[in-house]
């Protein structure tokens, strides 16, 4: 399950939620991973664009990798700004045992870093200023500057 | 004509051009100073699917967007 909000997440909700719909799964595990805006460099918060095509695609991959351990994963993002201290972005696994959920969140939330189609921005004096230091070009990426 | 979109902090409006594959396409963008450091640093992908090669054929209808380095969460 993926959901896009406008603007900050609503933690206590989602997590409690995602809590709820799995209660009765007999998963033995829910491992949530919550990345919460820190204040750093005078930001006042930061901003994201989405593209949704392909973040579908990549997170359906990934629910049909975890669909083979058995296990599911969950995810919630942010558009738009989300100030200091508010939340942008929830993952969470829940398996039958704990191992499975650990090593996938890992391993999943590594792979949404690089690969996920998000662009985030700082907010410094109510511009929006590209992340560029902080992002990571996708495997691939470069080919329409090849020599032709 | 093929639609060529250019994702997140690409300051680019969307372009249609008469194009039969990503070759021709690269010569067309490499002409443009302002987008050099982006076809360098940018992923491509034909109608969704992101590809590896220049020899990708397209159709018109397709579209290819351009997705620079990226930072969620």
């Amino acid at each position: 399950m993926l959901e896009l909000y406008n603007g900050a997440l609503d933690v206590a909700e989602i997590l409690k939620r995602w809590y709820e719909e799995e209660a009765q799964s007999n998963y033995g595990a829910y491992i949530p991973f919550v990345g919460t805006v820190r204040s750093e460099d005078g930001i006042d918060g930061l901003s994201f664009d989405i593209y949704e095509p392909i973040l579908n695609s990549w997170f359906d991959a990934w629910q049909e990798k975890a669909a083979k351990k058995g296990a599911v994963i969950k995810m919630a993002h942010s558009r738009g700004d989300v100030m200091l201290h508010e939340s942008s972005y929830i993952a969470a696994v829940f398996s039958p045992k704990r191992r499975v959920a650990l090593e996938l969140i890992d391993e999943f939330v590594e792979d949404f870093k690089a690969s996920a189609p998000i662009w985030k921005y700082d907010l410094i004096d109510g511009k929006r200023v590209y992340a560029k230091d902080r992002s990571t070009a996708i495997q691939g990426s470069g080919i329409l500057g090849e020599k032709v | 004509m093929v639609k060529v979109e250019f994702l997140g902090p690409i300051q680019k409006d969307a372009l249609e051009l008469e194009i039969t594959n990503l070759n021709q396409l690269a010569k067309i963008l490499q002409e443009d100073k302002e987008l050099q450091e982006w076809l360098l640093n940018s992923a491509v992908a034909v109608n969704d699917t992101l590809v590896s090669s220049l020899d990708h054929p397209l159709q018109s209808g397709d579209k290819v967007s351009l997705l620079p380095p990226v930072c969620g969460g």
